[in-house]
């Protein structure tokens, strides 16, 4: 048998691993997951963790079944960031099952199915989020007020355990529309946006993520920090964020110069909902997006517009995870229209011609 | 019965099911089967149509030339399905008004016509009807296994209506298997019922293999105590 020598040479390590993106990447989470936890208190990180958790065991459960090794997979985190983004897009309060059954979604049905990590065909987070939205409206839909950690109006310890864990619907809490959901309501009744936009967040409550709506929708500045830490660190690369939060605040630019009164202005487009999280955590992911730059950008500007279009004139409102996934659909396609220049060819595929070989000819 | 009969009942059941093995027939099959009693249902009226045309086909199929037999083929299955839309119309009137839009599409049913094709244009009388008959209750047993499967994710229950179908006695097959279950819409919207399809096939893959290994060694040993002795 043969010994493997080491290879000398000037090669220099990329430090690139799977575990090592991913652990960036739950780093740059951390932040904004924090905040938001300490913002919706005990019911949310019992939800946080119970979702979690779910995520990994399904993961374990599947590669047992598969037949694959079960640690160097499990330790490699991607797992832990499905089930972590997952559990970001989730009403904060929303009882244990719905974190359980969407770590099945996102792990088994999204993920494992196709054959596992790098194989999926869309985000697995958003598989979960729709698959849910679609199934367990009340419940997804079911948004309150943010009562921070060890605040007056929070729940103990124990009456958070009986808001995740017991029968739901006993909770007591402030029930609260989120800023895109009391937007969508007023305005399909005909009110004006001066008047409808009396009962919702400032923008810098928006920003700073004083507002209802799931766990990482809240603190658009954290996340926007977390984004840009990513962007440093080389994990993602600015055009996907940039494509899709361009178009979206172009799109809403245009609307809301034409009509102020019934079409919702960028920055609130911007700020609210899951744009930031969207544009920086969950469109990039390195699977389910186009692999050269014009596809990027093309894949970028689509998510951006359909979520526009989603929140503005369909049923939703907020459309991140359905335009992420219609995106996500579109990748094999651009991957097959916008490749990447070949070296030495052009974008026929063709070897280059040179001014001294057709001299030669 | 003979060996021949009963490859025949192997195929049609289980090794050449329609839905598990051919993958045919998934259009009635996704459209019906949330809930195990229109999937019961559905399966028994195909069936019916698949004995009718097995026994008709092979009646005729020595004056039915190669270069009209699609046509012939289908204007008979049209035919049947009419009889059958009409007679469930007539006598379980309450089931016709939930499978009542499924019933006609029967004739556009591929593994009927397949059948008809390739096993009832070619032999005997006998085992066409036979051959219909197991093809039959093989696609009955795909469809009731995905409606309870559906059935029971989403909405918790097991042969709801049953009693529509079957008359009253079948009262005792409806189940309220989860109480206070809230549902779960994607199972019993059409994607839904291609994920549990997924699963079934994958189940019915994953017992055939393991069937096939516990086979394999029982032969091994075999082998190995003829060996020796």
């Amino acid at each position: 048998m043969i010994e493997e020598q080491p290879v000398a040479g000037p090669y220099t390590h990329a430090r690139t691993s799977i575990s090592r993106t991913m652990g960036l990447v739950l780093l740059a989470l951390l932040p904004a997951t924090l905040y938001s936890l300490y913002l919706f208190g005990w019911p949310a990180i019992f939800l946080f963790g119970t979702t979690v958790l779910a995520a990994l065991v399904f993961e374990a459960g599947s590669l047992r079944l598969a037949g694959k090794r079960v640690r160097p997979f499990l330790l490699d985190g991607s797992a832990l960031l499905t089930g972590w983004l997952l559990a970001m897009t989730l009403p904060p309060w929303a009882p244990w099952w719905i974190g359980l059954v969407g770590a099945f979604l996102a792990i088994v049905i999204g993920k494992q199915v196709f054959g596992g990590i790098g194989q999926n065909l869309f985000n697995p987070a958003m598989v979960a989020r729709v698959a849910l939205l679609i199934s367990f409206p009340l419940e997804m839909t079911l948004f309150n007020a943010p009562v921070p950690l060890f605040s007056a109006q929070a729940p103990g310890f124990l009456d958070s355990l009986a808001i995740t864990f017991g029968q739901s619907n006993q909770l007591d809490a402030v029930s609260s529309a989120t800023t895109l959901g009391h937007l969508k309501t007023e305005l399909g009744r005909g009110v004006t946006l001066d008047t409808a936009s009396g009962g919702v967040e400032s923008l810098w409550q928006l920003t700073l993520g004083e507002a209802s709506g799931s766990l990482g929708e809240t603190s658009a500045l954290l996340l926007l920090l977390g984004g840009l830490f990513l962007i440093y660190k080389r994990i993602i690369t600015w055009h996907i964020p940039l494509a899709m939060l361009g178009s979206l605040a172009l799109l809403a630019t245009i609307f809301h110069l034409i009509d102020p009164q019934s079409y919702v202005g960028p920055l609130t487009h911007l700020l609210s909902g899951a744009a930031i999280l969207g544009a920086f955590f969950i469109a990039t992911d390195l699977v389910t997006s186009p692999v050269s730059i014009r596809g990027q950008l093309l894949f970028g500007a689509g998510v951006g517009l359909l979520v526009y279009a989603i929140r503005t004139w369909a049923g939703y409102p907020e459309g991140v995870a359905f335009a992420v996934m219609l995106m996500n659909a579109c990748t094999p396609l651009i991957d097959h229209y916008l490749k990447p220049r070949i070296y030495g060819r052009d974008r026929k595929g063709e070897p280059l011609n040179y001014a001294d070989e057709r001299g030669e000819a | 019965m003979s060996n021949g009969y009963r490859r025949i009942a192997r195929d049609g059941i289980w090794d050449n099911n329609i839905v598990f093995a051919q993958a045919l027939a998934l259009c009635p099959l996704l459209a019906v089967t949330g809930t195990a009693s229109n999937g019961l249902g559905m399966g028994l009226a195909s069936t019916a149509v698949m004995v009718a045309s097995g026994l008709l086909i092979s009646l005729f199929r020595g004056i039915i030339t190669p270069q009209v037999r699609i046509p012939v083929f289908v204007l008979i299955i049209a035919v049947l399905v009419t009889l059958v839309d009409l007679s469930m119309n007539a006598w379980v009137h309450d089931l016709h008004k939930v499978l009542g839009l499924f019933i006609p599409l029967i004739v556009t049913n591929c593994a009927i016509l397949g059948r008809a094709e390739s096993f009832a244009s070619r032999n005997r009388i006998l085992p066409s009807i036979f051959d219909g008959l197991m093809m039959g209750l093989g696609f009955t047993l795909a469809l009731v296994l995905l409606g309870a499967g559906r059935e029971i994710l989403g909405s918790g229950t097991l042969f709801a209506n049953a009693a529509l179908l079957l008359g009253s006695w079948a009262a005792f097959l409806e189940l309220e298997l989860i109480p206070d279950y809230k549902g779960f819409l994607l199972i019993i919207l059409p994607p839904g019922g291609f994920l549990v399809l997924g699963f079934l096939l994958a189940g019915k893959r994953l017992l055939d293999r393991v069937v096939e290994q516990r086979r394999a060694e029982q032969a091994n040993a075999e082998a190995a105590a003829s060996s020796q002795s």
